[in-house]
């Protein structure tokens, strides 16, 4: 049981494991979304775009989440407005403007005077995660949850049908740019915990799991949801008894976890005895 | 049925002098188009002529650049609103590998009717296991929308179109790929749906359905050539027209 008990005697031991499970709980939620829209480029996009607004937002004195938030949703705008008005194709423009965006915050950061660490950008850094951020976390995982549990039926439509939701009156550009919004919020909080290049991982892998195991929504979201609060748990422990990057744990075990499912899931698993039925 | 099925005073659907054109490409301009309640009507045109753009008017997909279209003289905001529009998919446009099931699927005709949160009350489920029952598909509606076959997924998508009790069906294509079964059903429930006073647009390649099913019919190409009775409208020189001089073997 030590081995279980002794890091909870560390204050911040304890923080990191309720942060990356909350963090966790909620990547894992919009997971479903980004997974059932085909927008997992989408979310490495946008979690690379708000490192600039990190940094800006730093050297103002302003809550980081509102620079990530702009810079965000920015990207999208830009990717959007770039894409309407040449002949180039949507995931070249994707590639081009995220990492812009990208290069540009590795420029601020080393040239703004301020006490940001890159590699706490780059990788997370849970560990020594500071109660200012902790709140802001709290929030922004308040303010997506509500949403999407208010919009749930709704996004779900938008996502399997956008056509019909539009056609029964439903604003689709409302839903999109809220789930985009959402989306830019989830990857300033996922970045406190695994950093700017592996919060993707938290905002598909999880879903793509859940993905394999069910026909249906909700027990994807909640299948979703407890694999990578699971994995979260397990990561930073593994990190603390390991001595290694905490991200990579956190992935590491949701990649395990996946690759778990592909392999055994009872429908869709590779090595299932039903597969032949699956249609 | 519900009260937005009894038939307006003037015409189900009204478009005058539309045009649409996206960033400068015409794909529509000047089309005039009445159709009454309780009718079924063909839509006709090769691709590219128009019929998807037309549909995405009356859905309010896409905004004319010119023209009116009303629908039991509301406007197409008003008439969505009003729940007034169905439009039922080809199935090779929906991702048949979305977690969802049937039952689901026939549920989301009845959000419109629903409060923010889409919580059905027992009044949507009467709905959905009726829609249901008209398309035969009551034994499937806990399966997932992905197990079945193209004829039963349009089926599905038709009951949604009932669930929803909507008075202009617009439906693209619905015979590509449907079994003999499907096909006789979606023929008897076109025809209860005239009954009911709906008003039922089919876009189609095939002028064989077309004269098998349709009341009226509609040719276009860029513009609306030509509606009305099929016996009419079905000309040789209506039909070269329609299709550049090259008509498809019926």
């Amino acid at each position: 049981m030590t081995w279980l008990l002794e890091p909870l005697s560390h204050a911040f031991m304890v923080k990191a494991l309720l942060v990356s499970a909350l963090v966790g709980g909620v990547c894992g939620l919009l997971s479903c979304y980004m997974t059932l829209k085909g927008w997992a480029l989408m979310g490495d996009a946008v979690s690379h775009a708000v490192m600039p607004g990190v940094v800006v937002a730093y050297a103002l004195g302003l809550p980081f989440s509102l620079g990530a938030f702009v810079f965000g949703v920015g990207s999208v705008a830009a990717i959007g407005f770039v894409k309407q008005k040449s002949r180039i194709k949507e995931d070249t423009v994707i590639g081009l403007v995220f990492t812009g965006f990208f290069a540009l915050g590795l420029v601020l950061v080393s040239k703004v005077r301020s006490n940001i660490d890159l590699t706490h950008i780059l990788f997370g850094n849970v560990l020594g995660i500071s109660s200012s951020d902790i709140q802001q976390t709290l929030l922004i995982s308040a303010l997506v949850v509500g949403l999407l549990l208010v919009f749930r039926r709704d996004l779900l439509l938008f996502c399997f049908d956008p056509t019909h939701a539009r056609s029964i009156g439903i604003n689709t550009g409302l839903l999109h740019y809220m789930l985009l919004s959402v989306l830019s919020l989830t990857a300033v909080a996922g970045l406190q915990t695994v950093g700017v290049i592996l919060v993707v991982a938290m905002l598909v892998t999880p879903g793509a799991t859940a993905y394999l195991l069910t026909d249906r929504f909700d027990r994807m979201t909640l299948l979703a949801i407890a694999s990578s609060v699971l994995s979260s748990l397990i990561g930073v422990y593994v990190s603390y008894w390991s001595d290694s990057s905490t991200a990579g744990c956190i992935v590491l075990v949701q990649t395990g976890l996946f690759l778990l499912a592909f392999l055994l899931a009872p429908r869709y698993g590779i090595l299932s005895s039903q597969r032949s039925q699956a249609p | 049925m519900s009260g937005r099925l009894i038939p307006p005073a003037g015409p189900r659907i009204e478009v005058e002098q539309l045009c649409v054109d996206y960033n400068g490409t015409v794909a529509l301009y000047d089309a005039d188009l009445s159709l009454p309640a309780g009718c079924i009507c063909g839509l006709v045109g090769m691709n590219g002529a128009g019929k998807t753009t037309l549909f995405k008017a009356l859905t309010g997909f896409v905004r004319p650049s010119h023209g009116r279209i009303r629908i039991n003289g509301l406007t197409v905001l008003a008439a969505q609103r009003d729940q007034a529009v169905a439009y039922v998919p080809q199935s090779e446009g929906i991702d048949c590998n979305f977690p969802i099931s049937v039952w689901d699927v026939v549920m989301m005709g009845r959000y419109g009717s629903m409060n923010v949160l889409r919580w059905p009350r027992q009044s949507d489920r009467v709905a959905v296991r009726d829609a249901l029952q008209r398309v035969d598909l009551l034994d499937l509606a806990q399966r997932p929308i992905g197990a079945l076959s193209g004829g039963q997924r349009k089926r599905a998508f038709l009951a949604r179109a009932i669930a929803q009790r909507a008075s202009v069906l617009l439906l693209d294509e619905p015979f590509n790929g449907v079994d003999v079964r499907t096909e006789q059903l979606m023929a008897q429930l076109f025809l209860q749906f005239r009954q009911e006073g709906r008003t039922i647009l089919i876009s189609t390649h095939d002028l064989g359905h077309i004269r098998a099913f349709c009341d009226l019919v509609v040719l276009i190409n860029r513009t609306v050539l030509a509606y009305g009775e099929t016996s009419a409208v079905f000309t040789p020189e209506n039909l070269a027209r329609t299709f550049g001089g090259m008509v498809p073997k019926p």
